[in-house]
């Protein structure tokens, strides 16, 4: 999968900051999505510092539950995903949404477009979403998720994930993610979790067993904590 | 991993996938206000790709201040200016259809402060997800009926090209104003490095 030149793309976007480049061409599809112009540099002001608080929709007490959403007990192994958000000080991130889904144990997504002769589970839908607490802390009950095959090259196949879509308190903290499980033997093949380039960078993604986070006779835990684009005092630039 | 307390380094993005409009687009977000509002504005657009070809399956989010020009954040704490939090959010999300189209209702946003105490023109922030974005774009929209208030905007006027600059400016398309998006190729969209 890596046979392919590089030359055209010398003038990309640099990595920055421990976050993928916007090409990464062994990830097929960002050969005609990744922007190739240089970015603009958007200085800080109340448009980027502010961000919506998502206070719109109630959370419901069993949303961040995916494995009591239906009639039965979905098929897989239980897992209790749990940790802190923060911001690049430390700080914990209150208060703030939230959301993930993934596939079911047989690494099948709901979704009509998922082509992957595995079976669907009709006890397991795979979104959920909570709100962080006043330590920044969340926690999700679910299935772990299985591997899947996908077209980007031959024999490719994910790494079992949970992707993770967060808020944070301004437009900047916005993130979406991926949360691995630690020993997956699909790291190496994968150019999603490789775009990646700083190793260091590669293991903030990676969960981790946790045998306090564990309940005995009911569901093996990990602790994945994300931390989010520091926090910054409005400049006061910005005040009138 | 676990992290520890003290400077800390950023989880890195990772692309949303073709499969996330279960978890994110279950409900309709894309209507800040009322269509029929007499101050309702449509915003129409098609993200393409590289290949002029639509992107089927992005989700675009947009944050905006009121009409006063005030954002939906304690953060923004300028209380002499009218909030409406039960009312207007400022925040909206549509997924892309099967033509790369996306729409939102929106209110022209108020002007709102920028660097060294000049004001920016009204505009609406922007962030495009997709399959294939291992990390979000990020853009802005503003507005062609505010030629004055656009030509000393700090930010639009902080790019040297006057053709990326053009990208910005969505256009009256009938009763709607037209956003395309181009992620890449000749006319590709002005987007920003926060």
């Amino acid at each position: 999968m890596r046979q392919q030149s590089t030359d055209e793309f010398a003038s990309l976007p640099r990595e920055n900051n421990g976050q993928p480049p916007y090409l990464y061409p062994d990830y097929v599809a960002t050969r005609l999505r990744a922007p190739k112009k240089p970015l603009i540099i958007l200085p800080r002001t109340l448009s980027d510092t502010t961000g919506p608080a998502y206070g719109r929709d109630p959370i419901g007490d069993l949303d961040n539950d995916l494995t009591r959403q239906h009639k039965g007990d979905p098929l897989g192994e239980r897992i209790i995903v749990t940790g802190r958000v923060l911001d690049g000080e430390g700080r914990p991130v209150r208060g703030s949404l939230i959301e993930i889904w993934q596939a079911n144990a047989a690494g099948r997504y709901t979704h009509h477009l998922d082509r992957h002769p595995a079976p669907l589970d009709p006890n397991f839908s795979g979104a959920g979403r909570c709100l962080t607490d006043e330590e920044g802390r969340y926690r999700f009950v679910t299935v772990k998720p299985g591997a899947y095959p996908w077209k980007n090259h031959h024999n490719a196949w994910r790494p079992a994930h949970i992707h993770l879509s967060l808020f944070g308190e301004a437009f900047r903290s916005r993130l979406i993610t991926q949360m691995y499980f630690p020993g997956d033997p699909l790291f190496d093949q994968d150019p999603i979790f490789q775009a990646v380039g700083d190793p260091k960078a590669r293991q903030r993604m990676i969960s981790s067993f946790d045998i306090e986070t564990t309940e005995p006779e009911w569901a093996l835990g990990y602790k994945f904590d994300i931390v989010l684009e520091g926090r910054d005092a409005t400049p006061m630039e910005n005040r009138r | 991993m676990t992290a520890e307390p003290g400077q800390l380094e950023p989880t890195p993005s990772q692309t949303v996938g073709p499969f996330f409009h279960d978890a994110l687009l279950d409900e309709d977000r894309s209507e800040l206000i009322s269509p029929n509002h007499s101050e309702a504005i449509r915003i129409e657009g098609t993200v393409y790709d590289g290949a002029g070809e639509p992107v089927s399956d992005a989700m675009v989010e947009i944050w905006q201040a009121n009409q006063a020009g005030r954002y939906n954040d304690p953060k923004d704490d300028r209380e002499d200016l009218p909030l409406d939090p039960e009312t207007f959010s400022g925040f909206g999300r549509s997924g892309t259809d099967a033509g790369g189209r996306f729409t939102f209702a929106i209110v022209k946003p108020g002007p709102v402060p920028g660097p060294d105490r000049r004001m920016q023109a009204p505009h609406v922030m922007v962030s495009v997800f997709a399959r294939g974005l291992l990390k979000r774009v990020v853009t802005r929209i503003y507005f062609p009926d505010e030629e004055e208030a656009n030509a000393s905007d700090p930010v639009l006027s902080s790019i040297e090209d006057p053709e990326l600059r053009k990208t910005l400016v969505a256009h009256s398309e009938g009763d709607a104003l037209r956003f395309d998006i181009y992620l890449q190729g000749e006319n590709q969209t002005a987007f920003f490095e926060l």
